[in-house]
C-alpha cells in the first residue's frame, strides 16, 4: 500500500512538472524585448507584444487592491477583536462561503454594478470584480494572524493606559504586520491570474489605454484570446504571456514567504 | 439544594473551566476591566468602523444575490422552472433552456472527482502518515504552487499538451478497451468532456489534498498509537485509526473540491468544445454553465438573452453556495475538535 501512496504522489506531481517544464520551454523562447515593450500587431504581421496588457493588469490590480485591502483588513480586525461571538461566526461563515463563489459570477455582479451604469467596459469594473474576490480571503487570513498575537501584549498596552483603538492599530496589527501582508499577497496572487471576471468587465484592448473608465487590456485576457486563436504567432505569444504572468505571481508569493521567514511574526 | 437547612459552605475553589467557550467567558469578564471606559469617543468610533467592515462582507453576499435575482427576473418570468429542463438553446428565436449546460457542469465535475479523489487522498495520507518530515514541507509547497497557477494557464497547457495526448493515445486506447460501455465511443477529437474532466481533476487535486491533510493532522496521535498497539499493520492503522476518524472532514474536503470544479470557467471553456448538446459519450464536446457565461455574455444582444445568462449565473451561484456551506460545516466539525462520527 505504501507503493500505491507513493504512486499517487508521483501521478499528482507529474502534471505540475509537465506544466512548468512546458511553460519554460515554450515561454523563454518567445519572450523578447518587443514582447515586453510593444502593443499587439494586427493578425498576420509578426512581432508585437503585450506591453499594454502587462500595464493594464497592473492598473486593474492596483484598483482592486485599493478597494479591497482596507475592507478586508477591517473585516479581519472585526473578526479577531470584536467578533468572538455569534455575529463574528456569521461573518466568518459568509466569508468562507464567498471564497467559493465562482469568479465568473462575481464578474456578472461587477457588470451589473459598474458596466451597466457607465454604459461601457472599464478597468474600474475589472478592479471592482477582483476587489470583491479579495475581501473574504484577506479578512480570514488577517483574523488568523491577529489571533496569533498573544493576549498579554494587548493587556500590556491596556495596562499602560493605551486606548483600545490605538492598541489594535499600533500594537496588535503592528505585531502581526508580516502575517497580514502574507494574507494580502496571497489574495493578490489569487486574483492576479483571474480571467473569468475580467471577460465582461475590463473586456480587453489592443491599444494603450490610460483611462480607468475605458476598456483595458489584461495579461490573462490576452492569453485567453491568443490561446483559442488559430494563429501560430499568437500561440507563441500566449506562452510568453503565461510565463510572464506566472513569474509575476510566483515572484510575489516567494517574496512574501521570504519576508515572513525574516518577519517579526517568526519571533512572536 | 432546597431540602438542606443551611447551605453548606464551599471551601474548595471552583473547578477552572476549559475549552474555547470558557476562554470566551473569561475574556468577557476581564475585557471591561482591562479597557476602562469602553464607550469613549474614538474607541467607539473605531469599533463601529470595524464592525461596518465586517458587515460589508455580509452585505457583499446580499449584493451578489440581489444583482443576480434582479438581472434574471425577465428570463424567470418567461420560462420559470422549465428553464432548467429544456435543452433548446436558441438565441435567434429567443428560446432558452439550460439543460445541456447543467448536464455538462455536473458530468465534467463528477468526472473530475472520480479522477481526483483517490489521487488526492493518496497524497494526503502519504504526507501525513508516511513521508519523512523534511519532504513534507517540499510536498506541501509544491501542491500550494499548483493552486497558484492561474486557470487560464492550465487551459493553455491543456489545449497544446493534454488534448493532443488524449487524442493520440488515451482516447484510442479507451475506445478499444472500454468502447462497449458507450461512454468512450465516437471520433476522438481530443477536445470534449473527457479533456474537461481531466484538467478539472488536475486543478482540484491541490484543494482536496491540502484540506484532507489538514483534517488528517487533527486526528489525535493516541488514536494511531492505540490502533497500532492492538497489533494493526500501518495500513490498517491508517484505514481504521485515521481515515475513519476523519471521515466527515474528508467528505467536506471532497465537496469543497466539487464546489471549485462546478464554478471553474477558463480551463474548461478552452477544452470542452462548447457545443450545447447532451451526449452519452465522454469523447463528445459539451458545454458548462460557467463556459456559456464566458463565451456568450458579451455577445448577448437581447434583454431576454442576457437575462437567461444571468439566470444561469444565479443557478451556478446557489449550487456552489450550498455545496460550499455543506463542505465548511463538515470540515469545521472535524477541525474544531468535535467528534467526527456524530456527523458522518
Amino acid at each position: 500500500m505504501t507503493g500505491v501512496a507513493i504512486l499517487t504522489v508521483v501521478l499528482v506531481l507529474l502534471p505540475l512538472f509537465a506544466i512548468f517544464a512546458y511553460l519554460l520551454y515554450k515561454g523563454i523562447g518567445s519572450i523578447n524585448l518587443a514582447f515586453l515593450t510593444q502593443t499587439p500587431k494586427p493578425v498576420g504581421e509578426p512581432g508585437g507584444g503585450m506591453a499594454n496588457a502587462i500595464v493594464g493588469s497592473m492598473v486593474i490590480l492596483a484598483i482592486a487592491s485599493v478597494l479591497g485591502v482596507p475592507f478586508g483588513i477591517g473585516a479581519g480586525i472585526f473578526l479577531s477583536e470584536y467578533g468572538r461571538n455569534r455575529y463574528g461566526d456569521i461573518v466568518r461563515f459568509v466569508s468562507d462561503v464567498l471564497n467559493g463563489v465562482p469568479s465568473i459570477v462575481i464578474g456578472i455582479v461587477a457588470y451589473g454594478l459598474v458596466v451597466m451604469r457607465q454604459k461601457h467596459f472599464s478597468a474600474l469594473a475589472g478592479g471592482v470584480a477582483l476587489a470583491i474576490m479579495m475581501v473574504p480571503t484577506i479578512a480570514r487570513t488577517t483574523e488568523q494572524m491577529l489571533l496569533l498575537v498573544p493576549q498579554a501584549i494587548r493587556e500590556a498596552a491596556y495596562g499602560l493606559g493605551v486606548s483600545r483603538w490605538r492598541t489594535t492599530l499600533s500594537i496588535t496589527l503592528r505585531t502581526a504586520t508580516s502575517g497580514v501582508i502574507t494574507g494580502v499577497m496571497l489574495a493578490f496572487a489569487r486574483v492576479a491570474g483571474e480571467t473569468a471576471p475580467l471577460l465582461f468587465t475590463a473586456f480587453g484592448n489592443q491599444f494603450w489605454n490610460w483611462k480607468t473608465d475605458q476598456p483595458t487590456a489584461a495579461l490573462s485576457l490576452q492569453i485567453f484570446t491568443y490561446a483559442i486563436s488559430p494563429f501560430d504567432e499568437w500561440h507563441r505569444q500566449a506562452w510568453a504571456g503565461a510565463l510572464v504572468l506566472i513569474i509575476l505571481i510566483v515572484g510575489a508569493v516567494a517574496a512574501v514567504r521570504i519576508a515572513v521567514r525574516h518577519g517579526t511574526l517568526a519571533g512572536a | 439544594m432546597s431540602n438542606q437547612a443551611l447551605p453548606r459552605p464551599r471551601f474548595s475553589a471552583p473547578e477552572p473551566e476549559r475549552g474555547p467557550q470558557a476562554a470566551r467567558k473569561v475574556e468577557a469578564r476581564t475585557a471591561p476591566l482591562l479597557q476602562g471606559k469602553v464607550s469613549e469617543g474614538p474607541d467607539a468610533f473605531f469599533g463601529w468602523v470595524m464592525r461596518l467592515c465586517g458587515l460589508a462582507v455580509v452585505a457583499l453576499l446580499g449584493l451578489i444575490v440581489y444583482q443576480l435575482i434582479v438581472g434574471s427576473e425577465l428570463s424567470w418570468h418567461a420560462f420559470g422552472w422549465k428553464f432548467f429542463w429544456q435543452s433548446d438553446w436558441n438565441p435567434v428565436e429567443d428560446q432558452y433552456g439550460a439543460l445541456p449546460f447543467v448536464f455538462g457542469t455536473i458530468v465534467s465535475s463528477l468526472l473530475a472527482l472520480v479522477i481526483a479523489v483517490p489521487l488526492s487522498l493518496g497524497v494526503a495520507v502519504f504526507t501525513t502518515e508516511m513521508c519523512p518530515i523534511n519532504l513534507r514541507g517540499i510536498l506541501s509547497f509544491t501542491t500550494e504552487l499548483l493552486a497558484a497557477i492561474p486557470s487560464v494557464v492550465y487551459g493553455l497547457w491543456a489545449i497544446f499538451v493534454l488534448v493532443p495526448l488524449l487524442r493520440e493515445y488515451v482516447q484510442p486506447f479507451l475506445a478499444t478497451t472500454l468502447g462497449w460501455t458507450g461512454l468512450f465511443s465516437g471520433p476522438p477529437y481530443g477536445i470534449g468532456m473527457l479533456a474537461a474532466g481531466v484538467i478539472l481533476a488536475i486543478m482540484i487535486i491541490p484543494i482536496i489534498s491540502s484540506i484532507a491533510r489538514e483534517v488528517l493532522t487533527v486526528v489525535p496521535q493516541h488514536q494511531r498509537e492505540a490502533v497500532l498497539a492492538l497489533g494493526a499493520t500501518r495500513w490498517e492503522m491508517i484505514r481504521m485509526g485515521v481515515l475513519r476518524n476523519a471521515r466527515a472532514g474528508i467528505v467536506g474536503a471532497i465537496i469543497l473540491g466539487l464546489g471549485r470544479a462546478l464554478g471553474e470557467t477558463m480551463a474548461v471553456t478552452m477544452v470542452i468544445g462548447n457545443r450545447p448538446e447532451i451526449a452519452k459519450s465522454l469523447f463528445a464536446p459539451g458545454y458548462t454553465m460557467a463556459s456559456v457565461l464566458a463565451n456568450e455574455f458579451t455577445e448577448a444582444t437581447g434583454d431576454l438573452y442576457l437575462s437567461a445568462l444571468i439566470e444561469i449565473g444565479l443557478a451556478l451561484f446557489f449550487v456552489t453556495i450550498v455545496v460550499n456551506a455543506l463542505a465548511r460545516l463538515l470540515v469545521w466539525s472535524v477541525t474544531r475538535g468535535q467528534p467526527a462520527r456524530s456527523l458522518a
